[in-house]
């Protein structure tokens, strides 16, 4: 899933600024699941900003709603129909969501209240990690279901590097060197032949750094 | 709790304590039955355990205009339901950074921990809290008129 985290107050107030009357969008996927921005942080933002401005004696009314997924169209109808009332929407959803509310509303702005961070898995209750960072070309079958890409530092093709110390990175001894666990789960698979093959220099083109990315499937459009 | 309730004369403040069935409530059951004096200004509201404790009920109050809040909870390690008052705790604590993001003295929020047969416990804290919050003032926001308000029932306790 995607993981966030909600910005800090004072930067959610600036980025509001003037603007009066604000929906609170959520979204209830990912960002429900890690916390940062479903329909409960919703209702933690809105009382906040209520409490906030009112302390202050800014009159400012903040109203609020979640829905299913903020990246389908089916599901952002709603805000869509409220747009003309209102002078902004502060979107707790991640990147994608602000995005893609911002693209179908012409003249309305799309604030966001989060901070998206990765693709990520809730490791446990409250602990979310990063595995993948989408570039396009998945080579885990030969690293042991470990990415090096997302959980090695320099990302290096062919490791570990020089830092790799006790199965620790060198950037930290709170981080795990992503080669470390791939020599140790490769080993264990009886597959450390893969570890020795050289990963030639790859096209990064696949991810980000060839522009932005478009799907299309014309077996699946209506 | 509203703003129909404006310190008129000297200030009493309004106090929400979310007790615990087990024990925080007991124990003030305890107080009453002991004919133990305790600060009138504390509303008890009685919840199944502290772990049902939500951050939204904790703003929600403040926002209605409490002047102070505190969650009275099992001692630790005697939680009836194993671990809910460890839970509270930690909501406290965060609902804590919430109240100073938005310039709400974090004082005015606390946990204490007691157990059923704590009566003479229960009327300290409930004392102490009344005595923290009257030397704070009062809860800014019980003076304002939230007119443009619209909020929506939130997922509470989830
Ligand atoms: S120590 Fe390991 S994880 Fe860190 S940069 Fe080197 S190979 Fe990558």
């Amino acid at each position: 899933m995607i993981v966030a985290s909600r910005k800090p107050l004072d930067e959610i107030i600036e980025i509001i600024g003037d603007y009066e009357k604000v929906l609170i969008a959520g979204c209830g996927t990912c960002v429900e699941v890690c916390h940062a921005g479903g329909e409960k942080e919703v209702e933690i933002l809105a009382s906040q900003l209520r409490m906030k401005f009112g302390k202050e004696g800014i009159n400012k009314e903040f109203l609020s709603d979640t829905v299913e997924r903020q990246c389908e169209l089916e599901f952002i109808e709603p805000f869509l129909e409220k747009a003309e009332d209102l002078d902004a929407i502060l979107s707790m959803a991640c990147g994608v969501g602000v995005n893609f509310l911002a693209d179908r509303l012409d003249s309305l702005p799309v604030l966001p209240a989060l901070d998206t961070t990765f693709y990520g898995a809730t490791e446990e209750q409250g602990v979310w990690t990063e595995k993948c960072s989408g570039c396009g070309k998945c080579i885990l079958h030969l690293t042991g279901g470990i990415c090096p890409i997302t959980r090695c530092s320099k990302s290096i093709l062919n490791g570990p590097c020089g830092g790799s110390d006790g199965g620790k990175c060198e950037i930290s001894a709170d981080v795990d060197c992503a080669w470390h666990l791939i020599y140790e789960r490769l080993k264990a698979l009886n597959q450390l032949e893969n570890i020795q093959a050289i990963n030639p220099i790859r096209d990064w083109s696949t991810g980000l750094d060839g522009g932005p990315r478009k799907m299309v499937r014309e077996d699946l459009r209506l | 709790m509203s703003s129909n309730v404006q310190n008129k004369g000297a200030f009493e403040p309004q106090i929400i304590a979310f007790c615990c069935h087990y024990c925080a409530y007991a124990a003030a059951d305890l107080a009453g039955s002991a004919r133990i004096q305790y600060s009138p200004n504390v509303k008890i509201i009685r919840l199944p355990c502290s772990g049902k404790v939500d951050i939204l009920h904790i703003l929600h109050a403040f926002e209605a205009g409490a002047d102070g809040v505190y969650v009275a909870a099992c001692l630790e390690g005697g939680c009836h339901f194993m671990e809910g008052n460890l839970r509270a705790k930690k909501r406290v604590a965060y609902a804590k950074q919430l109240l100073e993001e938005i310039g709400l003295e974090s004082e005015r929020l606390e946990m204490y921990n007691m157990s059923s047969a704590m009566g003479g416990e229960f009327a300290k804290v409930a004392d102490e809290m009344t005595e923290k919050i009257s030397k704070l003032g009062p809860n800014p926001l019980k003076f304002v008129k939230f007119a443009k308000q619209s909020r929506k029932s939130g997922k509470e306790g989830s």
